[in-house]
């Protein structure tokens, strides 16, 4: 019995086949990657020693700084309101619309399933102002404003991105926490109702502290994917106008890819890495007392 | 879902708010309507829009308010998507990379998950977390080096790397979701069958797949959405126009033309939605349950 399911043979061929493919192709790559970050240049022009140059350099290219303030403005204002949207929609499936919300979650969670690049091309045209009048600026125009060119400015682009990422995920985010919150036992809720609890004291005294921990494991789920944004931006933006909106990502990805710089690349994905370990620990890190605490 | 009730406490919470008569109610209500209202057609316009537009003729975009209907329904911005975009040839580089990639990790996942939760051996509680430990890096940490090795190796200009890179993606989450699936399995299951003296491979076969053949599909699904709308990989190794994706194809297709055509342009984004969404409007619980499993990938 205990031989049959211990068979080591058995167990090589099962797990080996997974282990190896990921092993070489993305655990291999990441310490390769850190070793690349000590080197400048490229795969053509050759690669030299240059130790810590490249981490220097980081904090003293403006573009690299700039890519770097905007991508933690960003993943923060992001996953802040990620979070908040989809907790608000959770409540409305729960409380609201309880056992008839199925159409509408199905409905809301559409955009999460579309190709990044589609919605982007889509939101390009919605906000778009010339040669064609786009619906947004159509709107404006009709209820007596201005047509703007949103996606020509640095502050538009910004909040255009925003918008169409929270468009995008809201449903996700809802549905995650809507998961959570069927968890809360319902003799706890009617315990308090019955004491005489409103909607909102319920929500603020239990509901809120009892779905603590589903809120914090979607905010680190949050931040590591705004962290990484890549497909929106490259689709809506391409980082302009003027670099202002040039994610980390991104800004690896022009240096490696456009300018062949694979150390300097390299470095900066580096930095984005240990970016997404420190925010993760650091949320972690905090849902641990808040649990201890309550 | 998952919660279970009991009719006796369901009970209250149907009846407590019918008290106050059906006009009041229904007065209640409203800001619920709205709001529900106003969610639908934020979600649901833009969609629409685009479906529309993506009949209009050139003139139309350029001379006649967003709102007004096409003219005619004529499928000749598809026509052109297809003929001067290419987008036949980007659908099908998209199916030959992600489905050999999503059934080779899918075969050696299902296979590792089993042998990671059924099998007893020291060690694989940290295989597992070995497994999952590379789910947080970002994807930028990768390409430089599988580009070095695919360069070396003289892929570049073909598929594989994104076969390749695609099956390794697609590895630790499934092996994570899998392997949650198999714990809920009762280990009785496979001692009757070793009693029956099947071997272990015989086990993973006839009892280990058939057993979580369902979440083999949610987790195929998942697996899929997510591989179908990468970017960032493709876009790294597709140099090659006839091996782009669709994603890296709808990315460039402003830049076929000079100035932008905008009728196609809506019909190829067109073409890339309704795809996945058939196959969401199917599936949708499926894909909802699955995702929100597979969240704890970072």
């Amino acid at each position: 019995m205990k031989d049959v399911l211990g068979d080591k043979r058995a167990v090589l061929l099962l797990v080996g086949p997974a282990l190896l493919i990921y092993t070489l192709i993305t655990i291999v790559p990441i310490g390769w990657s850190l070793v690349y970050s000590f080197y400048s240049g490229g795969l053509l022009s050759g690669m030299q020693f240059t130790g810590l140059d490249n981490f220097t350099k980081f904090f003293s290219d403006t573009t690299a700084l700039q890519a770097l303030w905007f991508t933690v403005r960003y993943a923060f204002i992001v996953t802040i309101a990620q979070v908040a949207l989809g907790y608000l929609l959770a409540l409305l499936y729960v409380f609201m619309l309880r056992r008839a919300s199925n159409l509408i979650r199905t409905v809301v969670f559409f955009p999460v399933i579309l190709p990044t690049v589609a919605v982007a091309l889509l939101f390009q045209q919605m906000f778009q102002v010339a040669p064609t009048t786009g619906p947004v600026n159509g709107a404006l125009e009709w209820f007596g404003g201005s047509g703007q060119d949103f996606l020509g400015s640095p502050g538009g682009a910004f909040w255009v991105l925003i918008a169409m990422d929270l468009w995008r995920s809201m449903g996700f985010y809802a549905v995650l926490l809507y998961a959570g919150l069927l968890d809360i036992p319902e003799d706890i809720l009617e315990a308090a109702r019955i004491d005489g609890a409103g909607t909102l004291n319920l929500v603020r005294r239990i509901v809120l502290p009892l779905s603590l921990p589903v809120l914090l494991s979607s905010l680190i789920f949050s931040i590591n994917g705004t962290l990484k944004v890549f497909d929106s931006i490259v689709a809506l933006t391409n980082g302009g106008p003027g670099g202002s909106t040039m994610p980390l990502t991104l800004h690896m990805f022009q240096t490696s890819f456009t300018y062949g710089d694979y150390g300097y690349g390299s470095t900066i994905a580096t930095i984005l890495t240990i970016l997404c370990l420190m925010f993760t620990v650091l949320i972690f890190r905090s849902t641990r007392r808040d649990i201890a605490k309550g | 879902m998952s919660t279970t009730l009991t009719p006796q406490i369901e009970k209250p919470r149907t009846t407590a708010p019918r008290r106050p008569g059906r006009p009041g109610r229904l007065l209640r209500r409203l800001p619920v309507y709205l709001i529900v209202g106003v969610l639908l057609l934020i979600v649901v316009y833009p969609l629409v829009w685009l479906l529309l537009s993506s009949f209009k003729t050139q003139d139309e975009f350029l001379n006649k308010p967003f709102w007004t209907l096409p003219g005619q329904w004529s499928l000749s911005n598809y026509e052109s998507a297809f003929t001067q975009a290419h987008m036949g040839t980007y659908l099908l580089n998209s199916v030959l990379t992600v489905f050999p990639a999503l059934f080779i990790a899918l075969f050696v996942g299902v296979a590792a998950a089993f042998g990671l939760e059924v099998l007893v051996w020291r060690g694989r509680g940290s295989v597992l977390l070995y497994f999952l430990a590379g789910i947080m890096v970002p994807g930028q940490m990768l390409l430089l080096p599988l580009f070095t090795i695919y360069f070396h190796l003289h892929l570049t200009g073909t598929r594989w790397p994104l076969i390749i890179t695609y099956t390794a993606m697609a590895i630790p989450l499934t092996v994570f979701m899998v392997a949650t699936y198999f714990r809920a399995v009762p280990r009785e299951l496979f001692e009757a069958a070793t009693i029956d003296g099947a071997g272990v491979l015989r086990m993973f076969w006839s009892i280990g797949i058939p057993v979580v053949r369902n979440a083999i599909i949610t987790v195929a699904l998942v697996q899929f959405f997510l591989l179908w709308n990468d970017l960032l990989i493709a876009l790294t190794f597709t140099n090659d126009e006839s091996l782009r994706t669709v994603q890296v194809g709808l990315l460039n297709f402003t830049g076929q033309y000079g100035s932008v055509q905008y009728g196609p342009l809506f019909a190829a984004i067109s073409v890339s939605i309704l795809g996945v969404l058939v196959f969401y409007l199917f599936l949708n619980q499926r894909v909802m349950r699955g995702l929100a499993a597979g969240s704890v990938k970072g």
